[in-house]
């Protein structure tokens, strides 16, 4: 097998994509492309941060990889480089930069979220402390907890469980990579749509239930939600 | 630290940021502060014909940022509260002319003279919506009560909250109580129950505002006016007075006002 030429990893607002910095820029988009088309579930909606290091690139390749996360629905949200030429390319194609020297700072959303260990090894996730608004999306490897609502708009994709404390209005994905065991939990459960592996449930329309705190799993090939005591 | 900048944003156009602005820019100073408004959507001025002082304009934001006019020179004084002035945005098509550091420096400079700096925000999330927002201590954000609406209001606090600028307090402008009786539109209540965030104002449907705008005498300085007197009432509460929501039939229930005491809003 090659060499990886990308690195993904989701955190708290999206996902950070490291690009080689020396590798050709052909071969290093092209993997993107097929990484993102192989694991469309995963991307969904996702801003991305692109971390390009020391290559410097011109304006015309950059705005090529912008349209190339356009075109899956991807938004690039921040261009993280060393390079003059390329931080200058990403501000003639209004994309925020920075030089990833400070990669924590720079990421805004950074201090409102914390990465939470599960007892199992190896599972992080993300915890995030206030309403997840329209228009933003949470990836993550793990599992989520929102500690306020999640609005119609918003999203979560998680790998693991989702846990909202608040209203869930948005989209939520557990077990996006396929684990049927995943669970979702919600002080308020009228998601727009709820998503664990393959299964789908969407809230039936005009359903004017007593608000409580309930949970969402799969029980044979369906979604069932119940409460528990 | 001086004077306090004040943005008005709501992510959609159309809403009302500029009838608002004006208005509340009108309302401080009648209430004797000293006042500047900065109309910061390059290529789309209006805020100076909301304001009927598009004749005067000699320079522009623009001008200020490049070095071509001295602050002072740029900014224009009302012609009925001569502690009200406006600086006009540029026609210019280049909407980088300006920064968000510029705006920083700028409003640091307006600060020591004023006590408030409203800054109209042009429509979506581009350099000009960052421009306005960088300088703010608060943000004001503006919506209809509509679904679409608050669903763009929604996206622009989550982005007020990631620059660490939030929430920010909400106007809901147009509000027409007939509509929301019959379950048309969205009630107060409804929008609260999305955004969650405290409600500065609610401003109602009224079609003085139009007729007002036309004549470039914004609609508060017209006793008559209920979407006058609700903007006076905002202005108000921005300065600091506790001041009780109007009947419009439609005012903040109290069991919102209680969640907004105990989470210290
Ligand atoms: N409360 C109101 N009642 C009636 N018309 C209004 C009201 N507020 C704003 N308008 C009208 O809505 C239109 C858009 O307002 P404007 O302030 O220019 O919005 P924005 O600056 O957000 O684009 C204008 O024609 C204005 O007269
Ligand atoms: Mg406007």
């Amino acid at each position: 097998m090659h060499e990886e030429l990308i690195a993904i990893k989701g955190f708290s607002d999206g996902l950070l994509i490291s690009l080689s910095p020396t590798e050709s820029w052909q071969s290093v988009t092209d993997q993107l492309a097929s990484r993102i088309d192989e694991k469309a579930d995963f991307f969904a909606g996702a801003n991305i941060t692109v971390e390009l290091g020391e290559r410097p690139v011109p304006k015309y390749e950059l705005s090529s990889l912008k349209a190339l996360l356009e075109r899956r629905g991807l938004t690039l949200s921040l261009v993280r480089s060393a390079s003059n030429t390329t931080q200058k390319s990403a501000e003639s194609l209004d994309v925020p930069t920075d030089n990833g020297a400070a990669p924590e700072a720079a990421e805004p959303m950074a201090r409102e979220t914390a990465p939470v260990n599960s007892e199992e090894t190896g599972t992080a996730g993300v915890l995030f402390r206030r309403t997840l608004r329209s228009g933003r999306t949470i990836h993550s490897e793990g599992h989520v907890i929102v500690f306020g609502d999640v609005n119609p708009g918003a999203k979560v994709i998680a790998l693991g469980d989702v846990v909202v404390w608040g209203k869930l209005r948005g989209y939520v994905h557990a077990g996006a990579g396929g684990d049927a065991t995943a669970i979702v939990c919600a002080l308020d459960m009228s998601p727009s749509q709820l998503r664990i592996a393959e299964c789908v449930f969407r809230s039936p329309p005009g359903r004017r239930k007593k608000i409580m705190p309930e949970v969402a799993l799969v029980r044979g090939d369906e979604i069932v939600v119940e409460t528990r005591a | 630290m001086g004077g306090k900048v004040v943005t008005i944003s709501s992510g959609k156009g159309g809403v009302g940021k500029t009838t608002a602005t004006a208005n509340l820019g009108i309302s401080l100073a009648s209430l004797g502060k000293k006042v500047v408004v900065i109309d910061a959507d390059i290529g789309l001025r209006n805020l100076d014909v909301i304001m009927g002082l598009e004749n005067r304009i000699v320079y522009d934001l623009v001008d200020i940022v490049e070095g071509r006019s001295k602050l002072r020179q740029a900014m224009i004084k009302h012609k009925k509260f001569d502690r009200l002035f406006l600086i006009p945005a540029a026609q210019t098509r280049d909407k980088m002319a300006v920064s968000p550091d510029d705006m920083v420096k700028l409003t640091d400079e307006l600060r020591e003279d004023f006590d408030y700096v409203l800054i109209d925000s042009p429509a979506g999330i581009e350099r000009g919506f960052r421009n306005a927002l960088e300088p703010a201590d608060e943000v004001l954000i503006v919506t209809n009560p509509e679904v679409s609406s608050v669903r763009d209001a929604d996206r622009i606090i989550g982005l007020i909250e990631a620059a660490d600028k939030g929430p920010g307090r909400l106007i809901i402008n147009r509000l027409k109580t007939d509509l929301v009786k019959k379950g048309e539109m969205l009630s107060s209540e409804d929008v609260y129950d999305i955004l969650g965030l405290t409600i500065i104002g609610i401003i109602p449907e009224d079609e003085l505002v139009l007729s007002a705008s036309n004549s470039g005498i914004p609609v508060t300085l017209n006793t008559q006016s209920k979407a006058g007197l609700a903007f006076n009432n905002v202005a108000r509460r921005v300065a600091g007075e506790d001041v009780p929501f109007m009947k419009l039939d439609d005012s903040p229930g109290i069991f919102q006002r209680l969640v907004g005491l105990l989470n210290g809003r």
